[in-house]
């Protein structure tokens, strides 16, 4: 008995210990809290890790959430408990800046990093594909413009790609790519599927939400084959089905080009010139957000923002670009980085 | 009528013993199936756990080996102002060296592939040497820096050289460089320490599995610390003190119900009573570590209770008449005697939580966490997520560091199961 008193007292004077840290730990955060898009969060930790090691300050604490959670974390409130930065892969949604104000955050600071792109790709040893958005769009949804003509919906009726155009390889469909809750799917839909969509006037003029049931289904019958978050493992796998296809980012066709190349689309290739020159049409934005309140209060937020907007970080030469980040135009990033000094703050969502 | 009888006995008796040696055959095939089909379940399990380590081993073996460079470097007194040496520039000084030996480099692209050779822990390490001690200023001394992750993989074999240069990670003049180099005889493949001292790094060269090591520890020892009294207390109490009625029955039947929970429940129970409600930090190893002891508490508790149940009621009978107090014959008699079973199912729980990272995801600690945590509310992350976080990075030499992370988690898993094993061998007792 006397043993598992001493525990018993030992483990609730632990707890007790421990939680009175904890309350000090809350009232003086030493390092800065970062959240957000599993997308952005490679480059993110690169400028972190950098910060951390030439600077006195802690290296930020940096969460992959996904875009949506980084916002829902982000928003909750302003005080040393709430993260100070959200990364994400997409612009902030009118509903999600609303919720920031209904908490009280109401000083925004958006930073534009520069660019991702989203390539399809195959194995090298295989040819490489020249398609257009449209071809992938009929490939990929779950319901296409019926073949035989006319203004109706059929069922994905093609099995290979030549079904699909007859100057493409005689080769089943079948591609590798992100599941509904990733935000390169997000981004690949929006940028393919839709663009593609509404190159056909009578799907143009639905109305919302059955232009959004149609551009947005993928096809569900083993076409295309949702191979989870992991790139890497969609990387291995065409590696070893030279006629399988992937979607994901620019960084891993990057890390693995002697493995892997990107197809040709619209009749561009993703290059990293072709991404940073807006040629290449499967490009999105990458962001991150400061909770302005916050600045002078965790220590070391002027320097980590200092490090990310400086030129040796995400300029053309900088290292981001190593990692795989396509940098903004010259003119772009100086307007971001004097935001930054100025830390203007985001007023409405339609300014730009 | 008699004879026919006689005949017919026989014959009866006769076919008796007939249809046991007929069926003797069948029944030895029908048994020496069964065997086969037991012990072909006993091998193909083998040979998937075979198949598992080989890939692992096969994948992560190289990682346990880290490229070196030896540079020549000069510990210029120009770059390395005495005031402020903390903050001079180092990797100005990795560059100058990396010029001086090859003079015939060239051109802004040209000296920045060839910066790129080394990794940027090249310029940390030289600030740590030239901190620790001052006196190397003004000397050259030749040191041994880590290589960059794709000279590493190069190295390795894990490159093909003949794709076109554009499809490379490394140009034909970065290869040119580096053949030099490997002619001087300033290549070399050492023992990766880094590996082992390091936290968390985006650079592979430079990722260690430190960080993530004192963060499993200090998450276990607060599942530890809490789910073992807390389960050897309440199985006590149900075994030995409670009575039996409808609602001991309810809570033996919960506890039962708990250990089948999925254990993404416990997270998001942690995130809402320990983080919103109580405020906890995230990604901290106390809040890790009570997700875990939920998650455990239940394990514990059944183990310990089959534990108590193994002690033959006469070793409490015999406590009992000799005079002993109802407390004092559970605590110094059958506690004792349990206690190797308790044991056994607390390091088995423990072992457990150690690969559990669901839970983890709802409280935070899957993160980007370079500083070595140093205590139970510094931000942290544990062995199993750092896997998974390494296995999402599109670096090439990230894939060998997962494996090798993989079969550092392995070894402390059987190190604990092999403990468990142990125990059990020397303290059981056979009744």
């Amino acid at each position: 008995m006397v043993r598992k008193t001493v525990l018993l007292v030992a483990a609730l004077v632990f707890v007790f210990v421990a939680s009175t840290g904890v309350v000090n730990a809350q009232s003086a955060r030493d390092y800065i809290n970062i959240v957000g898009s599993s997308t952005v969060y490679p480059f993110a930790t690169v400028v972190a890790e950098q910060f951390g090691k030439t600077t006195r300050f802690k290296t930020p604490k940096i969460e992959s959430t996904g875009s949506g959670g980084g916002f829902k974390l982000f928003c909750a409130g302003v005080g040393v408990e709430y993260p100070d930065i959200t990364n994400a892969s997409r612009r902030i949604k009118e509903s999600e800046f609303e919720k920031c104000r209904q908490n009280g955050v109401n000083e925004i600071v958006e930073v534009k990093i520069g660019y991702d792109g989203i390539v399809l790709a195959n194995s090298k040893k295989a040819k490489p594909m020249k398609i257009s958005r449209k071809d992938i769009f009929l490939a990929l949804a779950k319901n296409v413009p019926d073949p035989k003509g006319g203004e109706r919906l059929v069922g994905n009726p093609y099995r290979t790609w030549k079904d699909v155009n007859r100057s493409l390889p005689n080769i089943k469909i079948e591609v590798l790519g992100p599941p509904p809750t990733s935000g390169t799917r997000d981004a690949f839909v929006e940028l393919v599927m839709e663009e593609a969509a509404k190159s056909y006037p009578w799907i143009k003029t639905m109305d919302k939400k059955a232009f959004k049931e149609v551009a947005h289904t993928i096809r569900e019958d083993g076409a295309y084959i949702e191979a989870g978050e992991n790139d890497n493992l969609i990387v291995q796998k065409l590696d070893a089905n030279p006629k399988a296809f992937g979607i994901f980012g620019f960084s891993f066709l990057d890390q693995n080009g002697d493995r892997i190349q990107g197809s040709f689309v619209d009749g561009v290739q993703p290059t990293f010139e072709a991404i940073a020159s807006g040629e290449y049409p499967v490009s999105r934005p990458l962001f991150f957000y400061v909770k302005k309140a916050h600045i002078g209060v965790i220590p070391g937020m002027e320097g980590y923002l200092n490090e990310f907007t400086s030129e040796k970080t995400w300029g053309p030469e900088g290292y981001l670009a190593d990692k795989g980040l396509i940098p903004m135009p010259d003119a772009e990033r100086m307007k971001y980085r004097a935001d930054v000094s100025k830390l203007r703050v985001l007023t409405a969502l339609n300014n730009q | 009528m008699n004879k026919d009888d006689s005949k017919a006995n026989k014959k009866v008796e006769k076919r008796t013993i007939d249809i046991v040696h007929q069926g003797l055959a069948k029944r030895y095939r029908a048994e020496g199936r069964f065997k086969f089909y037991g012990l072909a379940a006993i091998v193909m399990s083998l040979l998937c756990l075979a198949i598992l380590f080989i890939s692992i081993v096969g994948n992560g073996y190289k990682a346990f080996r880290q490229t070196y460079v030896e540079l020549e470097v000069f510990f210029d007194p120009a770059i390395l102002d005495h005031e402020n040496l903390s903050a001079a520039n180092y990797s100005g000084l990795v560059k100058s060296t990396l010029r001086k030996m090859f003079p015939e480099v060239k051109g802004r692209s040209e000296k920045r592939e060839l910066y790129k050779l080394v990794s940027p822990g090249a310029a940390f390490q030289l600030r740590k040497m030239v901190l620790k001690d001052p006196e190397i200023i003004g000397r050259s001394i030749s040191v041994w820096v880590p290589a960059d992750d794709d000279v590493d993989m190069l190295i390795k074999g894990y490159f093909s050289t003949d794709a076109a240069e554009n499809a490379r990670r490394l140009s034909d003049k970065q290869l040119a460089w580096i053949e030099q180099l490997r002619e001087q005889g300033k290549v070399k493949k050492k023992f990766n320490t880094t590996f082992f001292t390091a936290g968390d790094s985006r650079e592979p060269e430079l990722a260690g599995i430190w960080g993530a090591a004192v963060g499993s520890f200090f998450a276990l020892l607060v599942t530890l610390l809490l789910s073992f009294p807390i389960g050897v207390a309440a199985a006590v109490y149900l075994e030995e003190f409670a009575p039996k009625n409808r609602w001991t029955d309810l809570i033996e039947v919960n506890i039962n119900n708990l250990a089948a929970v999925p254990s993404i429940v416990f997270g998001l129970l942690g995130l809402a009573v320990f983080l919103n409600f109580f405020g906890f930090p995230r990604s901290a190893p106390l809040v890790g570590g009570m997700v875990l002891s939920l998650m455990t508490l239940p394990i514990i508790i059944i183990a310990s209770r089959a534990a108590l149940q193994s002690v033959p009621p006469s070793i409490r009978e015999g406590a009992l008449g000799v005079g002993a107090s109802k407390m004092q014959m559970v605590v110094h008699h059958v506690l004792p005697l349990a206690l190797p079973g308790m044991l056994t199912g607390t390091i088995i729980g423990m072992a457990r939580a150690l690969g559990e990272t669901a839970p983890l995801l709802m409280i935070g600690m899957v993160a980007f966490i370079v500083d070595i945590p140093r205590g139970f509310t510094d931000p942290a992350t544990v062995l199993p997520v750092q896997i998974y976080l390494w296995a999402d990075s599109p670096e090439r030499a990230f894939v060998e560091r997962t494996s090798a992370a993989i079969m550092v988690l392995l070894a402390f898993l059987m190190l604990m199961n092999a403990a468990a094993i142990v125990l059990r061998k020397k303290f059981e007792k056979r009744w």
